[in-house]
């Protein structure tokens, strides 16, 4: 069982309700596709990811960016049970997307990098620990139903 | 993985000029976080009496690595033969598992996405990512 401090849990909360989920989640996902090419394997259907410039302007990939978001949100609206809430959407990753599992720390460094720039210099190495340590229990969780 | 291309190297010395100047600030922010976000990293300094951001140990240090940092950006057309000294340092002496330069490496690039959130681009990302990643494999080059 994860345990959280009050100190975690509010700035856990502190942070989603000062990110701007339009621009943090489209910014993480196009950041994970250029700067880890290798993830556009994933989404195929999305059209043109032919350059930077190309997966920035996606509307797919904005999409996507938001759901990715609006699922960490989920998380930390249900930060004691990040386990169980994760528990479906997990079998999905992992027996119908079929998403090496390792991807999940590279879009994980994405975002801590988008926030990052969201925040300036009140994402500080204090309030870094804690983001680092909710985005480790969720790839944690999506990780569990792999077999 | 892959090497630096012409235009990699070009990105990181261009965005490493907007750099100048905030070096020092950098490197120990960089490194002073990655004790407090990555404890596991402490344990490399056991040998400090003080690991907290402020301490002057851990601020000189961050300074030395982001001076080396700066150092092999100018070096970054041979960064094997420009580190080869300091890859024997890590090897023999210090030991560091390879993986904390990862760890590290992101770091840096946290820090200099808050520092200067319009320039540190995706393509400034990809290749700053690309060239620590390079210099890693250069630091590691005499483990084995």
């Amino acid at each position: 069982m994860v345990v959280w401090t009050e100190f975690e849990r509010s700035t856990i909360q502190d942070i989603f309700s000062k990110i701007n989920y339009d621009v943090v989640g489209p910014a993480a996902l196009s950041r994970c596709l250029i700067v880890y090419p290798w993830t556009q394997r994933y989404f195929g259907g999305f059209g043109n990811l032919y350059n930077a410039a190309a997966i920035m302007e996606n509307p797919k990939v904005a999409a996507h960016g938001r759901v990715v978001l609006k699922g960490l949100e989920l998380a930390q609206k249900n930060m004691d049970s990040i386990k169980a809430t994760f528990a479906d959407l997990s079998k999905l990753h992992s027996e119908k997307l079929l998403v090496d599992p390792d991807n999940f720390k590279l879009l994980t460094d994405c975002l801590a990098i988008v926030v990052a720039a969201e925040l300036g210099e009140d994402f500080t190495a204090e309030v870094h620990a804690v983001f680092q340590k909710f985005l480790a229990v969720v790839v944690a969780s999506l990780r569990k139903q792999y077999y | 993985m892959t090497s630096l291309s012409a235009k990699d190297k070009d990105r990181v010395r261009a965005f490493w000029a907007k750099v100048s100047g905030k070096e020092d600030e950098i490197g120990s922010d960089a490194f002073s976080r990655m004790l407090v976000v990555y404890p596991q990293t402490k344990t490399y300094f056991s040998h400090w009496k003080d690991l907290s951001p402020g301490s002057a140990q851990v601020q000189k240090h961050g300074k030395t690595i982001i001076t080396a940092v700066a150092d092999a950006v100018t070096k970054i057309d041979d960064l094997t033969a420009g580190l080869l000294s300091l890859s024997e340092l890590h090897a023999y002496k210090l030991r560091v598992d390879p993986g904390n330069f990862k760890i590290l490496a992101h770091n840096l690039l946290v820090v200099l996405s808050i520092k200067f959130p319009k320039d540190f681009t995706p393509e400034v990302h990809v290749a700053m990512d690309k060239f620590l990643a390079a210099v890693a494999r250069a630091l590691s080059e005499k483990y084995r």
